[in-house]
């Protein structure tokens, strides 16, 4: 595969697309280049408990496009599907600091988790009272004890939102780490890809898959989960990404969800809404009743196509905090 | 005399000249982080290579990006700079530089081992075992990783044991890093073979094996070129 991209020099990808987030969305973010992150426009927002989160480039949406009014404080950029370091972290920990404490929402990679504890360790250091909850909503690793444990993927969409709320609405650090903890206790997700993706500084794909050839249970860089198989119709691959989901928390009949269906960066909409079709009547034969739903682009691997499904056991509380108005680049409603 | 001016002229030639060599000083410390920054550059597409087979295909790139920062600051040493200073100046550097998971934990290391060496002006055999020992332990306190996880400890403890073993027998700082330098390439290979249990090769199950593991490579290199810069 040769390299095709919209790009001028692979070494200025990450900060030539925040100049340009920065360009596009003055009225929501402010942007600081050096330590790199973006923090909503009024950060820190006095007696509101700051919420940050980060990780490597490449996800976008995920996290900057989530920064803004009843969602992130602030968000941290590392290089393409490069964990941030500590120093950008601090930064935009203390950016997001109104006094109220300030918590670290965290994917569960490696690079991501250990970066977040150094900062975390620094922050703390300084008197600021930190908290992280790690996501970890990924159902294709299957043996946990013998990993790096489940993967923090595009449930973390869903947790950014509902506890940006809770914080908004005056929640204080506990409460707040009580609703990141309960979002990400009943978020379940897989995805599937259908072609690798090109890191930029790498030139060459991160993986190589068959042209007939698709990867199930991948996390947000294509590494794998599963099992490789062949391509097969729609139907069957959210069948296949579904009934692990569904089995592992387990959603049952009563039970009220929201769905999202997301793009791996590179699968059109038209493909994305055929997936929830077929997820919404597989919920719906088991007795599930689908109340809330998302659909698109928002955690991304750059251009791979593909996809994956998460579903979110919904209750009152979530249902109104995932209402709630939010107001950043790629969430927007009630406000 | 300052690392600054004479950079590469053994400015420890008493100390490390001839087979008897009994301590490193400042200026060996500042050898050793150079030609790590050499050999890393060198092996950047290598290390990488090594990552994009069982995790994301940066390590390389990281560790070249991470001991290149290194290298202007250590123009700027003051005269009475430590051995300690360098390794703590080495870990800043790497823990705001390299990302990854590669930079907390070799940020760690080296952080530890300037803990363990404290102001000491040099470092005779049982502080350079200290040293290596701090190092492993910071790694294994952030990363939480065991011997046989696959990981860069898989090169470290044979490296520590080995080093503690030599030191034990009478061996002289440039045996005790050169038993060190080959237990860590004995066991950077020999997690070829391994099941990885932490980091992101840890989801590729079966498929890591025949594998080397980036980061006990790198660790592997970093040794080695401990040993290259002490005479025997």
């Amino acid at each position: 595969m040769v390299m095709k991209k919209l790009i001028n020099d692979p070494r200025n990808v990450v900060n030539e697309a925040v100049a340009g987030f920065e360009a596009a969305h003055g009225d929501i973010v402010r942007v600081s280049h050096d330590p790199i992150f973006i923090a909503r426009s009024d950060a820190p927002v006095q007696g509101k408990v700051g919420i940050v989160s980060g990780g490597g480039s490449g996800h976008e949406p995920l996290h900057g496009g989530f920064v803004g009014y009843g969602m992130l404080d602030a968000a941290v950029p590392g290089a393409v599907f490069t964990s941030p370091t500590p120093d950008p972290i601090l930064a935009a920990t203390h950016a997001a600091d109104g006094g109220a404490g300030v918590l670290h929402i965290v994917k569960n990679y490696t690079g991501d988790v250990l970066n977040f504890e150094t900062a975390a360790d620094l922050a703390s250091a300084e008197g600021i009272d930190v908290r992280t909850v790690i996501i970890n909503d990924d159902v294709a690793v299957k043996d946990s004890l013998y990993t790096a444990g489940r993967r923090g993927v595009a449930g973390t969409v869903l947790v950014e939102k509902i506890t940006g709320a809770a914080a908004e609405r005056g929640d204080d650090l506990a409460a707040v780490v009580a609703v990141a903890e309960k979002v990400n206790s009943r978020v379940r997700t897989m995805g599937v890809a259908l072609t690798p993706c090109v890191v930029p500084h790498a030139g060459e794909p991160s993986f190589v898959l068959a042209d007939d050839e698709i990867e199930i249970g991948i996390g947000i860089h294509g590494e794998p989960g599963r099992e490789r198989i062949k391509l097969e119709p729609a139907d069957a691959i959210v069948d296949r990404l579904l009934a692990p989901i569904l089995d592992d928390l387990p959603f049952v009949t009563g039970d009220t969800v929201l769905l999202f269906v997301n793009g791996m960066g590179g699968t059109p909409q038209v493909e994305l809404y055929i997936v929830f079709r077929r997820a919404a009547e597989v919920l719906k034969d088991r007795g599930i009743t689908v109340t809330r739903s998302l659909i698109g682009n928002y955690t991304t691997s750059l251009e791979m196509a593909g996809t994956s499904i998460s579903v979110l056991k919904l209750d009152e509380e979530l249902t109104s905090l995932w209402d709630a108005p939010v107001q950043t680049a790629a969430l927007r409603w009630g406000r | 005399m300052t690392p600054k001016e004479q950079p590469d002229a053994g400015a420890n030639l008493s100390n490390t000249a001839g087979g008897g060599a009994l301590t490193l000083d400042t200026a060996w410390t500042v050898r050793w982080i150079r030609q790590s920054a050499e050999v890393l550059a060198a092996s950047r597409a290598a290390l990488n290579t090594l990552d994009r087979d069982i995790g994301d295909g940066d390590h390389g790139e990281n560790m070249d990006r991470g001991f290149q920062a290194i290298l202007p600051k250590l123009e700027q040493l003051a005269d009475e700079t430590t051995p300690g200073a360098v390794l703590k100046l080495v870990a800043t550097t790497l823990i705001s530089t390299v990302g990854g998971a590669a930079g907390p934990l070799y940020g760690t290391a080296f952080l530890k081992a300037a803990g363990a060496v404290g102001s000491a002006m040099s470092l005779d055999a049982t502080a350079l075992v200290a040293l290596l020992t701090a190092a492993r332990d910071g790694i294994v306190l952030r990363g939480k990783a065991e011997e046989g996880d696959k990981t860069m400890i898989d090169a470290w403890t044979p490296a520590v044991n080995a080093a503690e073993a030599a030191q034990a027998t009478g061996s002289a700082v440039a045996g005790v890093l050169l038993a060190a330098a080959d237990a860590a390439a004995s066991g950077a290979q020999a997690t070829e073979p391994l099941v990885a249990r932490k980091g992101r090769a840890s989801y590729l199950g079966e498929r890591a094996i025949g594998h080397r593991d980036p980061g006990s490579q790198s660790t592997s290199l970093l040794l080695r070129a401990a040993a290259d810069v002490t005479a025997a």
